[in-house]
């Protein structure tokens, strides 16, 4: 009370003035060595990168039945709660915390403490602050990409549970040994620019061991399940394209040249590969889908994501190019062979994601990048070695420690819900609610 | 009285319409269907996964007319509604009993 009659009496003018003074000395104070100019490019990208969870919210929720849109959508936005607030507490210091065995970071920043304005060794010039809110969000789109192979039938309190789990167990370590300073980084001397291995293949392998798990959808391949709004599958890929210029070019950590080339290396990519997509179907079934079209450029972006800050934008096309074909392959195969990865994550991030893990093995080359590697085609074939150990690294852990996580979650409160929930749609049956009341 | 009710192609319904009110027809019902005929359905492939679509969408007219505009309405109709390809649909014609205009309370022809 004494202080708002205080600040009553302060003129408008005066109370400007201060903030000018204070935000002057702000700047002022400054920790050492942080460059503005980065800190602003991270947070514009950590920005970016959030806004691609609610595009592959709709980038899924267009591609599922209509009684599912809302549970569909859902999965992801929870998702982006709950890792948001998983991160700070204990998500973020079990990756980047000081390094335990090359395997898990340790407890130093539980709850971010100790984490400021001051800069941290693995980005010198931004706020350690920046840097772990950037890495959230890929802490957060990584268990969202998983959803897709158990769309239509995940119960919502097993997706929850699931979620810190996998989240815990899973994603963190495996981040800690490609990023945080663990074995596959620091000794392996493997290349993953922006999530090749942690992000992607990672969540594939969880996906496809999920979808074997949870089991198929209720008249999988018996009854037409058929994608209920592309329009609104191919505005999330569009969001998707625009947030991976965070993802890609904000995994530079700085906002010069190094962002600059992965800015082009990424927009390549992806146009590349939406095209061959496209081209492979037409070929093959004689038209081009705008499905496809949108399927191949997420396919394409995921392939560079490891590959962006590495290769020429030359390299980049082939990259692309390689993207769309195999992973319309691969989709191909799925109803072939006959598991219910819903909405294709193995087929389009395990198989893009490997196909860019290996394809910067083959492409990186240090005239584009001196801080990468040399590929084979440049020379170097211990570098594609060490891109195909830190895949199967990747595949081994992720499939195994997700299946022990989804056995517990099945035995304890249940992964899938009932047959008659199911029919009537996860929207009404998890949610009481529907998408769509005309 | 009859009800002539008929099935046609999307694309024929405003020919059909204008075919109609050119004769003198002062209103009609439409509505959005789903069905097979000989036509049958096609395949969609979402993905590379192949969907029959056994239903496909048509249209369906409804129209009261007096027995004496009957044959002159059927002809009508099909001659706008057809492409001469399979799947330009059908027209049924019912007995109608009686109608009542809402409003006024007519009945029968009057109200038609």
């Amino acid at each position: 009370m004494m202080r708002r009659g205080v600040s009553a009496v302060v003129t408008p003018a005066v109370a400007v003035l201060l903030v000018l003074l204070a935000s002057g000395s702000a700047f002022a104070a400054e920790a050492s060595g942080i460059d503005t100019g980065d800190t602003a490019w991270i947070l514009v990208s950590t920005a970016l990168v959030m806004l691609m969870t609610p595009g592959l919210a709709f980038f899924y929720g267009g591609m599922v039945r209509s009684k599912n849109v809302l549970g569909t959508i859902m999965h992801s936005f929870i998702i982006l709660c709950i890792m948001s607030v998983v991160w700070v507490l204990w998500g973020y210091t079990l990756a980047f915390g000081p390094d335990i065995g090359g395997f898990v970071g340790g407890l130093k920043w539980l709850g971010l403490q100790g984490v400021g304005q001051e800069p941290a060794p693995l980005a010198p010039t931004v706020p350690h602050l920046a840097f772990m809110m950037f890495q959230g969000m890929f802490a957060i789109i990584t268990p969202a990409l998983i959803t897709g192979a158990f769309a239509e039938r995940m119960k919502f309190s097993a997706l929850v549970v699931f979620t810190v789990l996998w989240a815990t167990f899973v994603y963190s370590p495996v981040c800690h040994w490609v990023w945080g300073g663990g074995w596959i980084g620091a000794k392996l001397g493997a290349l993953d620019f922006a999530g090749g291995t942690v992000v992607h293949i990672n969540s594939a392998i969880a996906a496809i061991t999920a979808a074997v798990i949870v089991g198929k959808r209720k008249g999988y391949l018996q009854e037409a399940i058929m994608p209920h709004n592309l329009p609104m599958t191919i505005l999330g890929a569009a969001l998707l394209w625009f947030g991976w210029f965070g993802f890609n070019a904000g995994s530079a950590l700085t906002s010069g040249g190094l962002a600059s080339l992965a800015f082009v290396t990424t927009n390549t990519a992806a146009a590349a590969a939406a095209m061959s997509w496209a081209l492979a179907e037409w070929g093959h079934r004689g038209k081009p889908t705008a499905f496809g079209a949108v399927s191949g450029a997420v396919a394409g972006l995921v392939a560079i994501t490891p590959a962006a800050g590495f290769v020429s934008p030359l390299s980049a096309i082939l990259i692309g190019i390689g993207a769309g074909i195999f992973c319309y392959l691969a989709v191909n195969v799925r109803p072939k062979i006959g598991y219910d990865d819903s909405l294709d994550v193995l087929g389009i991030h395990g198989v893009g994601g490997l196909w860019g893990a290996l394809a910067t093995g083959l492409f990186a080359s240090t005239v584009v990048n001196p801080g990468g590697a040399d590929g084979l085609f440049f020379g170097n074939p211990s570098l594609f070695m060490a891109q195909v150990l830190a895949s199967v690294a990747t595949i081994v852990y992720s499939g195994i420690a997700t299946l022990i996580i989804l056995k517990v979650v099945d035995w304890t409160i249940g992964l899938r819900v009932k047959e008659e929930e199911e029919v009537e749609g996860l929207d009404l049956s998890q949610h009481g609610e529907t998408g769509y009341n005309l | 009285m009859k009800m002539v009710s008929a099935v046609i192609k999307h694309f024929r319904l405003d020919n059909v319409r204008k075919a109609l009110t050119d004769i003198g027809v002062e209103g009609m019902t439409i509505i959005e269907v789903k069905g097979f005929g000989r036509q049958k359905g096609h395949m969609e492939v979402y993905r590379g996964v192949e969907y029959e679509v056994r239903f496909l969408p048509k249209i369906k007219i409804e129209v009261a007319v007096s027995d004496d505009k009957l044959d002159k309405v059927v002809d009508v109709i099909q001659e706008a509604a057809r492409t001469g390809e399979i799947g330009d649909g059908k027209i049924f014609i019912y007995n109608l009993q009686d109608v009542v205009r809402i409003r006024t309370g007519e009945r029968g022809e009057e109200a038609i």
